[in-house]
């Protein structure tokens, strides 16, 4: 295990984490009455962009997984648009997950369907990075012990931070509170968030934690 | 004493059930009484106070009014009569609101909002306890002080035509009565028609002082359809035209006597948005109450909101009225608008009257009565009021005595208003004796159950009880005696209160036998749980627990449910918390069914990654439980191959959509039903199935769903009960279309509505049928052969009685319900828990979960308004108390009971380890058990908190019911146990 590699997936999320507050900070110069309550939904636009593009500005600078055996353009496109129609699979089917945990199926289908977008822009855009778009590997990946680098090992802890994220954002929407961010879908967006920085921050901790313990296979 | 672990839990479960009915017993208060007196003698009533000797207003003041009647109509929303429903249906009352001479509040009823215990604050003034709700069905002769006897002691004739409660509660009180039974839910003609009837004669005869009259018709309305239904705005027309006669009737006989009468037109309670009624919601608090009399000047105040006053005043203010003392329960104060037009002299003399008498009942019930700021408020106004009358007395100026008069007017209604909070505020007293040792038995026990969890799931299901030697130790006596000690010294202290000093010696002195033998069985059960823990330690080649995902999920559901009752919100949206898990449950089997269909086997020997991810809380559940799953995992590993057989084709198809099949199943089932509190009022499939507009959807969905039954439960049955199932099914339809439920395709209109008798009873035919060959195939396989096939024969038609039982009872737009759940059963079945090859214990937690879930699917929720009574008088002539709980149990809890009775089916029929039964019976009295410990020292210590009443407590008595429905379960399974280890 190379503390190198730790350092520089260290620098990765943070730069994540960066962006996603830049994505409060920066619109309110741009756009008025902007907040993360009320423009809920622009927000949550934003956000998504700015981490999108920060993952795939990582992948091309870092290329973690270099494996550019085949670098004709025709695997390249093919490849984008699989990312793509993964991408969006994974939206939709995010929002049929939501509508089967009880969201409105009719009223807020908009909103709704924007938690999808934040949720594959946090879990499936860096698998498809990191794995490409490939169902096999993301399945080893997500099983247990099925990890064979520490990108993989961040990828893990961060996926599954924002669900549970997620998960337990859904929590207090039943309290009778009456704040505004208990609405739906906003306690869920803030809870992946949140869920999502956690593991961002967790993961690299963790992993020079137990760096001692960590072997993999292909290592 | 050797035990198997199925049976060790089910005793454990009684157990439970016993200290958990000590506790409800000390946690639901009595109400609020005089104990002193038993019986009420003629007490002279308070005289005038006066500062000289020179007042001699001694004897009551006369009545106001010479005859009093009350329509009592049964659930009036109070926007009924000032809403825009009640202008437009009921222009009488509301001329009469608006323009006549008379007075409108809105009382706000107490919960719980059930029929006989608001007529019972109605008439006593008093606030009934929380446990009359359970004998609401079933009520005792009252024999508190009320209005009604007050007037017969004072040789009033008191008429009454209507519910039959009030002829339960006053069997002796009326000269003529005639009650209509509240029962058949599905009338509502015929029961307002046998008082209307009485009508014309009596009000003709004018041989009466007091008339009243009940009308049940609308609240049979809200229970079959809704407030929203066009039947409410009929009944409410036939409502007003029979004030308008009545009030007619008054008027004509007053222009004869020239004395004024009194109108009351009130409701027990409202109605909520769904129909039903017995919680806290606005709609069903707020009923109206509308005083009329030409005593009253006529008045043009704003009627858009009536004043806001107490149920419990109209008792004080009836009392004033007919020149009765008041109740001496009541905690009502007068409704000051009705004496308003009096003399000042009077008006103060009534006050006081009524001030006195709250006084009096709170010097009854309150030690420190002396710093309550009401009875200080008291007595400067009596004094006041003493040097008021000598004034009086002294012939003053008029405008110096009412100038003065006005301002102790004023302070005795401050005075009025702050006692009768105290004394509302009164009511939650504890009887913490009880409470405590209930609550000391539950933890025993569920302490003796998580310290046996590693023995009793052993492959071998059996543990040592330690009975006998507890029984002979020191510690046993040592005990016994404390306790009997602090028993004493706690009754003679406590007075006759507390509900254990008031059992027998022989029965106290059992509960103390019991929790001093429960103590001993714990403290050497740990001793050995110690002793292990050594024996483990010390060698080392000690397996690390491996945990599966599931086991994670199932664990922290468990907890996470058991805190989630804290909050009130949570108990109000418990369904939530469930349909949240089950939905996590089924995303988890799929990602373990994916993983093993693409995969293949993962179960090889791994490093101990997550096994640190655990979460480090070590409570002791957390333990045992690891423990447990440790022995039975090992006991799997064991058992067989580890390997999954992975499906090929079209059944692989079928294995992969089944998790996304349950999970549409369950969200369809979701938006059958809304309930809980914040999203009740959404609209649902079942609202609009049961709108009378959509008669021909809902039959030809009832006809289905009772198809899809059959084809569900046919395919294990026997032949015989195959068609025994056919006709009772049948049978279900016939009863529904009887009762006007459904229709036939051939009826064009159900005009003919009758109570369905022959139809029901002709099911409970087949249903006694199915379950007496259940039984007989069950004996059969125990006694004669020993083949398991007839067994899961038997085992199978006892479950299906039990579906057929529960189509009859069930409302036909839930039978939709069942069908899923039969569904969801056999896709689980199939798909899942045989391919994956669970062990019991899970299987059991995702039966618990399902069978909860399916608890709320039904329309259940935390609150008593949504449990159908009508269920209870299926195919039943007139009210029998036991079947009718009986069959309202069943009908409320059948989705826990059918899940619970399928784990019996499954586990018999898929495993062959003799063992897999009694795991299960001890997992599932485990998990139903931890849920009620907690939540009764959640409750204690939440006592006083503001939704106790209207939050907690219903769901307190839900968990009692629910343990006692667990016991039952978990008596079946040990019996099936017997039967299983005997062939
Ligand atoms: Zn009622
Ligand atoms: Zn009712």
């Amino acid at each position: 295990m190379k503390d190198t590699d730790i350092k520089r997936l260290l620098y990765a999320h943070l730069l994540c984490i960066f962006s996603i507050i830049l994505s409060i900070f920066i619109p309110s110069f741009f756009l008025e009455n902007f907040s993360i309550l009320e423009t809920h939904l622009t927000w949550l636009c934003i956000c998504s962009v700015f981490v999108t593009a920060v993952n795939l500005v990582l992948y091309l600078v870092g290329k973690p997984n270099t494996s550019s055996k085949r670098s004709s353009l025709s695997y390249k496109v093919t490849r984008l648009l699989k990312c793509c129609i993964y991408f969006l699979m994974s939206c939709f089917s995010f929002h049929v997950i939501f509508v089967l945990y009880g969201a409105p199926l009719t009223e807020l289908v908009l909103e709704t369907f924007s938690l999808a977008v934040l949720l594959s822009t946090f879990t499936t855009v860096p698998c498809l990075c990191l794995l490409g778009p490939n169902f096999k590997a993301w399945l080893r990946v997500f099983s247990r012990n099925g990890a064979t680098s520490i990108w993989e090992n961040s990828l893990q802890i961060t996926t599954i931070s924002s669900f549970v994220g997620t998960w337990l954002g859904a929590f207090p929407i039943p309290l009778d509170w009456g704040r505004p961010w208990q609405e739906w879908p906003i306690s869920c967006t803030l809870g992946a968030t949140f869920g999502y920085m956690a593991g961002l921050v967790i993961s690299p901790l963790w992993i020079y934690w137990n760096r001692k313990e960590l072997t993999y296979k292909n290592n | 004493m050797r035990l198997g672990s199925g049976a060790f839990a089910a005793c454990c479960v009684v157990i439970e059930v016993l200290g958990v009915a000590l506790f409800l017993r000390g946690f639901f208060p009595a109400p609020i009484c005089f104990s002193s007196r038993t019986e009420n003698e003629a007490e002279p009533p308070a005289p005038e106070p006066s500062s000289g000797a020179s007042s001699n207003w001694t004897k009551l003041p006369p009545p106001l009014f010479s005859k009093i009647v009350i329509v009592l109509i049964d659930g009036l929303r109070d926007d009924f009569v000032f809403g825009s429903k009640g202008v437009k249906f009921m222009p009488y009352t509301t001329y009469l609101v608006e323009k006549g001479p008379s007075h409108s509040f809105v009382a706000e009823a107490k919960p719980p909002t059930v029929t006989m215990p608001r007529i019972k604050a109605l008439m006593t003034g008093s606030l009934p306890g929380f446990i009359d709700v359970v004998r609401n069905l079933n009520s005792p002769t009252l024999l508190e002080d009320s209005v009604i006897s007050r007037a017969r002691a004072a040789g009033k004739r008191i008429v009454f035509y209507g519910d039959e409660t009030w002829v339960k509660l006053f069997p002796k009180h009326f000269v003529e009565y005639d009650g209509t039974t509240s029962f058949f839910v599905s009338d509502y003609t015929e029961v307002d028609d046998n008082v209307t009837r009485h009508l014309d004669k009596v009000l003709k005869r004018r041989d009466w002082d007091m008339l009243i009259l009940h009308y049940l018709g609308l609240d049979h309305i809200g229970h079959i359809s809704g407030p929203s239904s066009p039947l409410i705005g009929h009944k409410l027309s036939e409502m007003d035209g029979v004030l308008m006669k009545v009030h007619t009737s008054l008027l004509s006989e007053e222009r004869e006597t020239l004395v004024p009468n009194l109108l009351v037109l009130c409701a027990d309670h409202g109605m909520a948005e769904t129909g039903g009624h017995g919680a806290s919601s606005p709609e069903e608090v707020n009923t109206p109450l509308v005083l009329i009399s030409s005593a009253f000047g006529r008045k043009h105040g704003d009627i858009r909101h009536p004043k806001r006053v107490q149920q419990t005043d109209l008792a004080a203010t009836l009392s004033i009225g007919l020149g009765l003392p008041i109740p001496e329960n009541s905690v009502g104060s007068l409704l000051f608008p009705v004496v308003e037009g009096k003399p000042m002299r009077e008006q103060l003399r009534f006050l006081h009257l009524n001030t006195v008498q709250l006084s009096k009942l709170l010097q009854e019930n309150v030690p420190s009565y002396k710093k309550d700021p009401g009875f200080e408020q008291f007595k400067v106004s009596e004094r006041l009021h003493g040097n008021w009358i000598r004034l009086y007395l002294e012939e003053s100026s008029s405008e110096v005595l009412f100038n003065l008069g006005s301002k102790l007017r004023r302070q005795y209604l401050d005075a009025l208003r702050t006692l009768s909070l105290s004394l509302s505020r009164q009511m939650a007293q504890y009887d913490v004796y009880s409470m405590v040792v209930g609550t000391v038995v539950v933890l025993e026990v569920l302490t003796l159950l998580l310290l046996s969890v590693p023995q009793a799931l052993s492959s071998k299901a059996e543990l040592d009880v330690p009975l006998l030697s507890p029984v002979f130790s020191l510690l046993f006596y040592l005990v016994l005696l404390v306790l009997s000690a602090l028993h004493v010294i706690v009754c003679t202290s406590a007075g006759s209160r507390c509900y254990l000093c008031s059992l027998s010696w022989p029965a106290a002195g059992g509960v103390m036998v019991l929790i001093s033998t429960l103590l001993c069985a714990v403290t050497s059960a740990l001793a050995k749980t110690l002793a292990r823990g050594k024996l483990l330690s010390q060698t080392p080649a000690h397996p690390i627990s491996r945990w599966s995902e599931l086991d994670l999920l199932i664990l922290l559901g468990t907890v996470g449910h058991v805190l989630s009752l804290g909050a009130s919100s949570f108990v109000e949206e418990e369904h939530q918390t469930w349909y949240f898990l089950i939905n996590t449950l089924c995303l988890a089997l799929c990602h373990e069914v994916y993983r093993s269909c693409f995969l293949g086997d993962d179960c090889g020997p791994q490093h101990c990654l997550h096994a640190e991810e655990e979460p480090e809380g070590a409570t002791p559940a957390l333990q045992a439980k690891r423990a447990d799953c440790n022995v039975l995992e090992l006991d799997a590993v064991s058992k067989g191959p580890s390997s999954v057989e992975v499906p090929r084709g079209c059944e692989r198809w079928m294995v992969l959509a089944s998790p996304w099949l349950v999970l549409t199943c369950c969200r369809l089932l979701r938006s059958l039903n809304q309930t809980g509190v914040q999203w009740a009022h959404r609209p649902d499939l079942g609202h609009w199935l049961t709108s009378s507009d959509h008669k021909a959807e809902l039959s030809v969905l009832a006809a289905l769903s009772l198809i899809m039954i059959f084809v569900l439960v046919q395919r294990r049955c026997s032949p015989a009960s195959k068609v025994a199932m056919a006709f009772g099914l049948l049978g279900v339809y016939c009863y529904r279309a009887a009762i006007g439920n459904v229709l036939f395709p051939w009826q064009q209109d159900n005009k003919d509505i009758s109570k369905g008798i022959t139809e029901a009873r002709f099911v409970y035919v087949f249903v006694l049928g199915i379950l007496f060959t259940g039984t007989k195939d069950l004996l059969k396989s125990q006694v004669i052969t020993t083949d398991s096939a007839a067994r899961t024969l038997g085992l199978w038609e006892v479950y299906s009685g039990l579906v057929l039982l529960a189509a009859l009872l069930f409302r036909p737009h839930n039978l939709p319900v069942l069908v899923l759940s039969l569904l969801v059963q056999a896709i689980l079945t199939t798909f899942i828990w045989r391919p994956l090859r669970h062990d019991a214990a899970e299987i059991t937690v995702m039966h618990y979960w399902f069978g909860q879930a399916f608890f709320y699917f039904q329309g259940n929720s935390n609150s008593i308004t949504t449990v159908d009574i009508s269920a209870g008088f299926v195919g039943l002539d007139t009210y029998m108390e036991i079947p009718a709980v009986f069959l309202t149990a069943f009908a409320t809890y059948a989705g826990p009971v059918l899940w619970a009775s399928h784990l019996v089916n499954f586990l018999s029929s898929e495993t062959n380890s003799s063992s897999a039964l009694s795991h299960a019976c001890f997992c599932y009295a485990l998990v139903c058990s931890f849920p009620v410990s907690a939540y009764i020292i959640l409750v204690t210590s939440l006592r006083y908190h503001l939704f106790i009443w209207s939050v907690f407590s219903p769901k307190l008595l839900y968990e009692g019911m629910h343990l006692l429905v667990t016991a039952a379960v978990c008596v079946f399974f040990t019996a099936m146990d017997r039967t299983n280890t005997k062939s």
